[in-house]
Order: C-alpha cells, then structure tokens, then sequence
C-alpha cells in the first residue's frame, strides 16, 4: 500500500497524459461528424451526376464575393484570437464584432445568390442538379447559423472579461469552428464549380 | 490479500470526501440527470419499454404468417380498426408492423438500449472517470432520444398507421404520400424520429469517444483497456462516421416528399397520370441507406461482442485468449464495415464486377468474425467455468454469433444473393447473427452488471430458466426459416399461399410461430426477475463475480463520481485471472505488481520501478479542480 501514501496532489504539476481539452476535443468529433453530413452529400451529387440528365448552369458571380467575405471573416477571427492571447482586449472585442458582421454579410449574400439563381431559372425543385446546389448552401448556411450562435456566446463572454490569455477555451473553440466552416464553404464552392 | 487492500485504499479516503454537493431536487436527480449511471438507467428503462413493444408486435404478424387469415378480433381491443371485420388483420397494418418491428429493435432497442445503456454506465467505471466528459450533452443525448421516441410511439396511434415502407424506407415508395398510406403522416412522423435519434446518437457518441481518450485513470493505457471499453469505443466511432450519412439520405428525403424535388423520384406514373419529378434515382437512396446501414449492423453487435468478451474471461476464471487479437478484429470488422455496404444492393442492377468486388470485402470479415469466435472458445477451453445467467447468455451469443456467421457467407455470394435475396433466409441470417445475438449481449450485460447499477443480485433460478427458454426459442424460430427461405418465401408478404410449393411450406411456418410466442412468453421470466430484484432481490457483495476491473473498486452502490476519495490507479491489464502463484484466482486491476510477487512474470517485475510514480500522480480526475 506503500505506493498510495503520498497522495498529496495539489502541489504537484504532473503531465498530462493528453493535453487535448476534453470540450476542444468534443468540437473535433463534431467537425468529424459534419465532415460525413457534407462528404456523404458530395458524394450523392456525384453519384446523381455520372448518371446524366444533368443541368448545367452558370454559377452566379456573387458567390465568388461572398466566399471572399468568408475569408476576411476568419482573418478577423484569427486576429480576435491573437488579441485574447495578448491580452488585448478592445482589438479583441472589435475584431469579433467585425467577424459576426461579416458572417451576416456573408448570409445575405448567399440569399441574394439564390436570387440570381431564381433569375436564371435554377430552382430548388427542378433538375437535381439545381436542388443540389440550394441544398449544399443552405446546409452550410445552416451550419454557419450554429457558428454565428457560438461567436455570439464569445462575444459576450468578451465583454463580461471571461476571456483573456490564461482562459483561451473559448475563443480557441469559437476560432476552430470558423475556421472550419470557413475551409468547409471554399471545398463546397470548389466542388460545386469544378462538377458543374 | 491483495483483494482486501484494494477495498480498504477505498474507505480509508471516506473521511476526505468533500460534500459540497448540495442535495439536488427530485427533477436534477432522476429526470434531467448529468449522472452517466443514472442516464445508463434511463436508457436502460426505454430501451426495454421498446422491446416489449417491438417483440410484442413481430407476435402478430407471425400469428399472421403461420396461421394465413387467423381470426384476432380478440385484439380489437388494442388494435381496434386494425382488426377487419372479419377478425383478420388489415394487410395495411401487416406491412405497419413489419416496418415498425425493424425500426424499433434495430434503432430504438439494440442501439439506444444495449449501447446507449452500457456505453453510459460502463465507460466511466471501467476507465476510472468520474462521469462523461460532458454530463450535460450526455444528457441531452437521452432526452433527444426520448422525444424521438415520443414521436415515434405517437406514430402508432395515427389513422393512416405508421411508416409501412420496411424499416430500410426505399423510395419511391417511402417518398410519395399516395404510396401508400403509410407513406402519408406515418412517414413524416418516422423521418422525424429519426432525426431525433441521429441527433441523439452522435451527442452520445461524440461523449463515449471523448470520455475514453481523454479521462482515462493513471495507469489505464489503452493496452490495458477492457475488451468491453475497446467495443465501445470503435461502435461510436463508427457511428460517428454513418449516422451522419443517413441524416443525409433523410434528408433528401424529406425535400422529396415535402418540397417536390426530384432526388430519388425519377418518371412515375400514378393512375394514369405522370408525377412532375424528373430525374431522380432511388438507387442513390440505397447507397446512401446502406452506406449506414451497413455499420449499423457493427454498431448493434460490437457491444454486446465486447461484453460478453470481459463476462466470458471473468466467469471462465481465465485470461482471455488473444487479447491483441480480439481488439484488432474488432478494428478489422469496423474498417470493412465500411465498405461492404452495395452487398445488400446486388440485386439493383449494379454492374456484376462491382458485385464482385464487393462480394470479395463482404467476405473478408468472415476472417476478424472468425478470429473472434476462436478466441472466445480457446479462452472457454479449460476453463474453471461458472455458469451464472451471464455466463450462460454470453455462449449463447457465441453459439448465434457462429451459426449466423456461417449463412452470412452463403448470402455475402453474389450469385447466390439472386435467389435468397429478400426471402426468409436473409430474415433469418441477421436475426440470428445481430438481432439474437445482441439481445443475449444486452440480457448477458443486464445478468452481469445488476449488482453495480441496483446494488442487489438477481434471482440466479430464474435467469438459468429465462436462458434455456431462450436460447431453444430463438433456435426453434430461426433455423426452420432458413429453409422456409430457400423454398422462395419471400419476406413482407402478407400472405404467401397462392402457389403450391408456398402451401408445403406452411407447417414449419406455424411451428416458428408456436416457438416465437413461446420465447415471448419467456421474457417475462425476466421482466419479473428485473424488476423484482430492483427492489426485493438479495443486497449485493463489493464483487460478486469476483472480476478485475475497476467498477468493482467502487462502492457496492456508487454515488455522484463514482470513487470515495481518490480515483484508483490501474497497474495490470484487467485479464489477470488464475494466474500461476497468485493466492487467489483473480488479481484485480488495482493491485501493483509490487504487491504480488509471487505471480509476476519477468518483464511484469521489471515494471515495478514505474508503479511508484504511478500512485503518486493524479492525472485527468475531473475532480481535482472545485466544480
């Protein structure tokens, strides 16, 4: 029993086993998880698309605007992160706020696009071809929404102070996830140009 | 010795306990509990409502089956307008039932039920964590798949009947209203279960692969790991990976019924009259479906082949064989898992050589499926034997597991998938080898672990009846349908007795219908052996399988993070029974090689120097901080 005596543990710093933060971690496995949603969608539209009776349509230029918002945005965010590492926090709250705004714009944007897609005859019922692209975007919209939501909680963790260089958790969550849904909109817009 | 030490390291933190819990209200504690063992429960709980219903219903329409046009207005009662006027049950409802069995015990049972249960109850206290990594999305999980529930059992009740198209819902059939009327709100209401229960699957999942990583105790490497955690582990992963496809495919669905596209609805002519939908293909459904429902099959059984694995080693008092081997079929099963799914599409019209080369990976996994079934009776063999109600269930899931296996190779064939495909063989095939075979898991895993979750034994009399009834009912359904399917009995078919040779057949269909109510029957041995023991059965011992691992460290009852005191540290893989020299046939994982040396092999000794400085840290308690 020698070896359970000394269990005085507040003193110590042992290393971790895993320095991955079990609620970081939980984030990755939901990534993972909406990986498949959108890998199992593309893979559908190819599927649908070696088969034929395919539309092919023009892809409204204010989707390439809208992507290059989407980008901003996550420099934006990058910067709000390195702010709350430094401690800095009227960049920090600024460059959030930029982001939010920015992933509004990047929303209506995309609704305008759908407009235009209306205007060229691509509707939503019709050729699959058309449905997948309103579908495509409007789970990635969707998904940007959940995004929109977790930046909010940031936001105001921001302004009540929670977050600073020794508590990083959420701003780094909050970043990973934009980030992603940033790369997961440039892949789905790749895709959807390239296999028009 | 070295048993009582263990139990002692316990009491002796009693007085170090903080309380600083505050007694929480009736509502936190039992309804909107974050306690993994009471989600477990909960779980637990439904999952068995489930069954009975489930099981209940396949009672039916097998009375249908063996007795064509039997007169049941005794059930009017219950099925009310179900029930014709002449007695006989509304064909309409047949298909009901038929489609609700499948989604219930394959979604609502041997998903939710056996792994939402013994994910939750058992990953935390064979890990050594306090709880889930997150005990409020853990919670979540239950509550999305009760609401699921909810909505699934209101289906029921609806005029139209619930979803009718098979539990695998193939459009077109599944996707227009006017298909059937099963297709009408019935459908809508399955869709919206099942994205529900999508929801609540990955929360759990994402959880249970959380939890295993991240909040292992000291000591506990992944080589010394419980088969059982290593099965839940790689079942949520691999449900991490499918569900989401199905929510894809339901919800392509949904914007083909309910918005008009044209996904899966190519050219229909319905009276006469062509539908607007262009295009569409129902095949891209079927990918899609199987692309799921393929894995799903693993994520039914992985569970139950990880349990019975640690109730097999601990009751036959021996290591269990192949202890590397059985976790590296277990990887095997769920890497082809994924790529095996276009077997149960061979029929479709897919090119032959695609079939082929699915045919070869579907029947690759008869080598990890093999290798598993070997180590099961090569830990069996000579082995000091205990038949406890667990024991026996888990041989019994042996026995399913192997004589299941061996029809899945006749129908993994895609040659001979032409003629078996959609008859009763294939009925047969996976009721065995997943259906049975998980529910024995889930009983054996219920038999096992009643002592940790209610603290009292259950009655042992009983369970042996409740295994022998069982276990010669589920024989006595399954294997005369396998040659009812090779006759050509095809499956959903109300009534199949128009030709000649169907009518030959119809004796051996009655007698599965006399032992299938014979095995319902033997169920409520154990409901009333369940629920008796909750309350009234003997109070359980700290081990009464005398097992190794860790859940039996904790109180005989354990409380709000699972250990008094300090988590134990874990030394030694959890397999360490009859080891030569050790005073008792079993060497818990708690127990330091310093604490025995009169059983340790060679390189075990040369680990003594690290145990030390294993006690001494304390990595990954959630408790370490103040919450």
């Amino acid at each position: 029993m020698e070896h359970l005596k000394n269990l005085n543990l507040a003193e110590e710093q042992p290393q971790e086993t895993l320095s991955m933060d079990p609620k970081k971690f939980i984030l990755w496995l939901f990534i993972v998880s909406i990986i498949m949603l959108f890998a199992s969608q593309t893979s559908a539209y190819l599927v649908r698309r070696a088969e034929g009776n395919w539309l092919e349509f023009t892809v409204p230029i204010i989707f390439s605007y809208s992507t290059v918002v989407l980008v901003v945005s996550s420099i934006s965010m990058h910067i709000a992160y390195l702010a709350a590492k430094k401690d800095n926090f009227s960049v920090l709250k600024t460059a959030i706020s930029i982001t939010f705004a920015l992933g509004l714009v990047f929303l209506w944007m995309q609704f305008e696009g759908w407009k235009d897609l209306v205007k060229q005859n691509v509707y939503f019922v019709g050729n699959p071809a058309g449905s997948f692209f309103y579908v495509f975007t409007f789970l990635h919209g969707a998904h940007l929404i959940t995004g929109l939501i977790v930046l909010c909680v940031a936001f105001t963790a921001a302004f009540q102070m929670q977050i600073h260089a020794k508590n990083l958790r959420r701003i780094s969550i909050c970043a990973t996830y934009w980030h992603f849904l940033d790369i997961l909109w440039i892949y789905l817009f790749v895709f959807l140009l390239y296999f028009r | 010795m070295s048993v009582v030490a263990t139990s002692t390291i316990v009491d002796a933190h009693v007085e170090e306990v903080h309380e600083h819990h505050e007694e929480q209200n009736f509502w936190k504690k039992y309804v909107f509990s974050e306690d993994h063992k009471t989600i477990a429960k909960q779980y637990m709980i439904t999952g068995i409502f489930w069954a009975v219903i489930g099981i209940a219903m396949s009672v039916v329409f097998r009375l249908q089956l063996g007795f064509p046009g039997i007169n049941l207005s005794w059930l009017k009662p219950v099925l009310g307008r179900w029930i014709t006027e002449t007695g006989t049950l509304d064909p309409n409802f047949y298909l009901a039932l038929v489609t609700m069995h499948g989604t219930i015990m394959v979604f609502f049972v041997l998903t939710a039920g056996l792994s939402g249960t013994f994910s939750n109850f058992l990953i935390p206290l064979q890990i050594g964590a306090r709880d889930m990594a997150s005990g409020f999305l853990n919670m979540l999980g239950f509550w999305f798949f009760a609401l699921s529930s909810v909505v699934m059992f209101i289906s029921l009740f609806l005029h139209t009947g619930p979803a009718a198209g098979g539990w695998v819902i193939y459009p077109p059939l599944s996707a227009l209203p006017q298909a059937h009327m099963g297709s009408e709100m019935g459908m809508t209401l399955w869709l919206s279960s099942m994205a529900l229960f999508i929801i609540s699957s990955l929360l759990g999942g994402i959880n249970y692969i959380t939890t295993v990583i991240n909040l292992r105790t000291r000591g506990m490497t992944f080589s010394r790991l419980p088969l059982t955690i290593w099965a839940f582990f790689i079942t949520a992963v691999l449900g991490l990976i499918s569900f989401p496809v199905l929510f894809s495919a339901a919800l392509l669905l949904i914007f083909d019924r309910h918005f008009g596209t044209s996904f899966y609805l190519s050219e229909i002519y319905i009276n006469g009259e062509a539908l607007p939908n262009m295009g569409g293909s129902p095949i891209l459904f079927q990918h899609l479906f199987w692309f799921l429902g393929h894995p799903e099959v693993y994520i039914v059984l992985l569970p139950a082949l990880g349990m019975t694995s640690e109730i097999i080693a601990t009751n036959a008092r021996k290591p269990i064989f192949g202890y590397r081997a059985m976790i590296a079929s277990l990887l095997g099963i769920a890497f082809l898992a994924f790529v095996v799914w276009a077997h149960h599409m061979f029929v479709t019209g897919m090119n032959p050589f695609l079939g082929s080369i699915f045919m070869f990976l579907t029947l690759i996994i008869a080598v990890p499926s093999a290798v598993k079934a070997f180590n099961y009776i090569t830990t069996l063999w000579r082995g000091n034997i205990i038949f406890t109600p667990a024991m026996l269930f888990s041989i019994g899931l042996v026995s399913l597991f192997v004589s299941g296996g061996v029809t899945g190779i006749i129908l993994g064939n895609s040659a001979l998938d032409i003629q078996l495909h959609d008859t009763y063989f294939v009925v047969a095939h996976f009721h065995i080898v997943m259906g049975a075979a998980s529910a024995f898991g889930f009983f054996a895993g219920i038999y096992h672990w009643f002592p940790k979750m209610f603290g009292r034994m259950m009655n042992n009399s009983m369970g042996q009846i409740h295994f022998w009834a069982t276990f010669i009912g589920v024989y006595l359904i399954f294997y005369p349908m396998h040659y009812i399917g090779i006759a050509g009995f095809p499956r959903r078919y109300y009534q199949f007795t128009t030709y000649d040779f169907a009518k030959s057949y119809t004796n051996l269909n009655m007698f599965v219908t006399i032992a299938a109510i014979f095995t319902f029957a033997a169920q409520f041995i154990f409901l009333w052996n369940f629920f008796y023991s909750m309350f009234k059965g003997k109070t359980a011992p700290l081990n009464p399988w005398r097992s190794n691992t860790l859940e039996w460290t904790t109180p005989v009852v354990p409380g709000h993070g699972n250990w008094v005191g300090e988590i134990p540290a874990v030394y030694r893989w959890p397999y360490d029974y009859s080891k030569p020299g050790a005073a008792e046939d079993f060497i818990p994982q708690t127990v330091p090689y310093s604490a025995t040396p009169e059983s340790n092999l060679p390189h075990e000794t040369a680990l003594i120097a690290e145990e030390k400085e294993l006690g001494e840290i304390n990595l990954n308690d959630q408790f370490r901080t103040a919450h």
